[in-house]
């Protein structure tokens, strides 16, 4: 037999999951001298994982990442194998039988919790649901969302906390010509939200947003940032933080924090987002939903880059009818797949996956959120993927198998036995096309489908 | 608005941004890379992985740096695509050190 990635023996790469990570680990894969056969499983019918179906509707430019996946997707040696679940509908072993080695780029779909008494009250919800259901994943299409009361509370200080606070700050003015769900367009025309409260758990100097996510709230049509000048006096190991050349993204934020804490307050606004810091939830109150919360005070201490926020004790209580919790994202488990339990994360060594003892399990590889845990952008993840395909590229010799090995032939086979439709790139450019169709008479970029029954009647 | 590089790059060219591009947007010369704006999404993804921090997005390019918006504009579409990790220039590091980081 010839040697493996030979025009004769192609090395076959399965991918799971078809968000960045899955198509940057794709486009390396491709890129590679080697002749290499990559087909991408998504769960659901739309590729593209957060591009599509977390990147806020309100930041378009961000999406036209999908051209260049549009492009990989090209290839001939690419396939998308759509509205397909690995583990359920295909097991770790059939695609152990039928690929060479498979990457798991399957994200962090599930969030950190609070751990406070009343987090499962009514009105308490995750940033996910909220931006899965505003962006028209099919998983959140039922979810409500009671948007009646006057205060809103984000728990947490990164991009997704921002994004959040921002469609809830934004008018429907401001939304109606992006790509967000007619469902949640619908429902955030009725709010009655006026007051936005985006709370971390350490000082301004440690908020995680991005300086261009946070400049936005300086610019939106009828609300106002706020922050309170005395919320930004730093302890001596805080402004060494800043002081650091290096540091200039958090010297920004901490800036556009000043800025907001000299603005005159614009009366002819109606709404308001606050920015407060040093503040974790102890407790959710309320009878049959939320209408309050108890926030502890906390302290920073440690040395400077390595501080942590404890609590002093100290409460105070907000009368709040809605929470969201931003404050971090976790993998799920796949069955056959190690999971390291505590970061929500695939075990894995560069990218290799491992046992949670450190043995290196062969034909695994991973990259992504799944990989390293929920941070960094979209942009991030390519060198994540990059680092991952050159180690599986150097795994060549230990990927040989006796028999050339089956590839997609052998999905398509189960899948058709199980009477599961999957769904290929060309018919997901269909369901793409309608969907751009539907935009077009509202001058939206796109009306997505929001149920995965709508998107397979588009290509029967 | 936009993202440019600006003249910090200049004999240095470390192009740890260029592996954190998600569009490969990033072009170059013999002395630094440029990008194209037509291609470029905002993300602001290289801002932070620039050592010299030479890039600069749209709301926040200070004044004296904004002849490069039209520089980048320019040469970037007829330069070559840096899409991997090139090695620094001859001197970089020195570069680097002159540029106080």
């Amino acid at each position: 037999m010839s040697n493996l990635g030979t025009e004769d023996n192609p090395l076959l790469v399965a991918i799971v999951g078809s968000g960045p990570s899955g198509f940057y680990a794709a486009e390396a894969l491709i890129k590679s001298e080697l002749h290499i056969k990559v087909d991408i499983l998504e769960r659901l019918p739309a590729p593209f994982g957060l591009v599509r179906s977390g990147v806020a509707p309100d930041h378009q430019k961000l999406k036209q990442a999908i051209k260049l996946y549009e492009k990989i997707a090209e290839s001939p040696d690419f396939k998308l194998i759509a509205n397909v679940t690995v583990g359920t509908d295909i097991s770790i072993k059939e695609l152990c039988d039928a690929y060479h080695a498979i990457i798991f780029t399957c994200g962090a779909e599930s969030d950190r919790k609070l751990g406070v008494h009343g987090e499962n009250l009514k009105g308490s919800y995750t940033a996910t649901e909220f931006v899965g259901w505003y962006n028209g994943h099919p998983d959140y299409r039922n979810r409500e969302f009671d948007l009646s009361d006057d205060v809103a509370v984000i728990i947490g200080q990164g991009n997704v906390a921002a994004d959040v606070s921002r469609i809830l700050s934004k008018t429907i003015d401001e939304l109606k010509h992006t790509d967000i769900a007619q469902h949640a367009l619908d429902t955030l025309a009725e709010s009655k939200i006026k007051e936005i409260h985006v709370i971390g758990r350490r000082g301004p100097a440690q908020a995680k947003f991005t300086p261009k996510e946070l400049r936005e709230f300086g610019e939106l049509l009828d609300c106002d940032p706020v922050v309170l000048k005395q919320d930004l006096i730093l302890n001596s190991e805080s402004a060494r933080e800043l002081a650091e050349k290096s540091n200039i993204a958090s010297k920004k934020i901490y800036d556009l924090f000043c800025e907001f804490s000299e603005r005159v307050p614009d009366t002819a606004k109606s709404k308001k987002c606050f920015f407060s810091f040093l503040m974790s939830p102890k407790e959710l109150i309320g009878d049959s939903k939320l209408e309050k919360i108890i926030l502890e005070k906390n302290k920073l201490s440690g040395e400077p880059f390595k501080q942590s926020a404890r609590g002093t004790g100290e409460t105070i209580e907000l009368d709040a009818g809605i929470l969201f919790r931003s404050i971090g994202y976790r993998g799920i488990p796949i069955e056959g797949v190690p999971f390291n339990d505590n970061w929500g994360t695939i075990p894995n060594d560069k990218g290799r996956v491992t046992n949670l003892d450190g043995n290196l399990v062969p034909q695994l590889y991973t990259a992504g959120w799944i990989k390293r845990g929920p941070s960094g952008i979209i942009g991030t993840n390519r060198a994540c993927s990059v680092e991952t395909v050159e180690c599986l590229i150097e795994d060549l010799d230990k990927l040989k198998s006796d028999t050339i090995k089956p590839g997609a032939q052998a999905i398509y086979t189960i899948l058709n036995k199980k009477k599961i439709r999957h769904i290929s790139f060309d018919e997901w450019k269909k369901i793409d096309a309608k969907e751009i169709e539907q935009g077009d008479s509202k001058g939206k970029p796109r009306e997505k489908f929001t149920r995965i029954s709508e998107m397979l009647s588009v290509i029967e | 608005m936009t993202t440019i590089v600006t003249d910090n790059c200049k004999d240095c060219r470390f192009t740890d941004c260029v592996t954190v591009c998600p569009v490969a947007c990033f072009h170059y010369d013999d002395v630094m890379l440029y990008i194209d704006p037509d291609v470029c999404i905002d993300c602001s993804a290289c801002i932070p992985e620039c050592p010299v921090q030479a890039i600069y997005e749209g709301d926040d390019i200070p004044e004296d740096k904004e002849q490069w918006i039209e520089i980048n504009a320019e040469r970037a579409p007829n330069l070559p695509v840096c899409e991997e990790q090139m090695d620094p220039l001859p001197g970089a590091e020195e570069r680097k050190a002159a540029l106080g980081f």
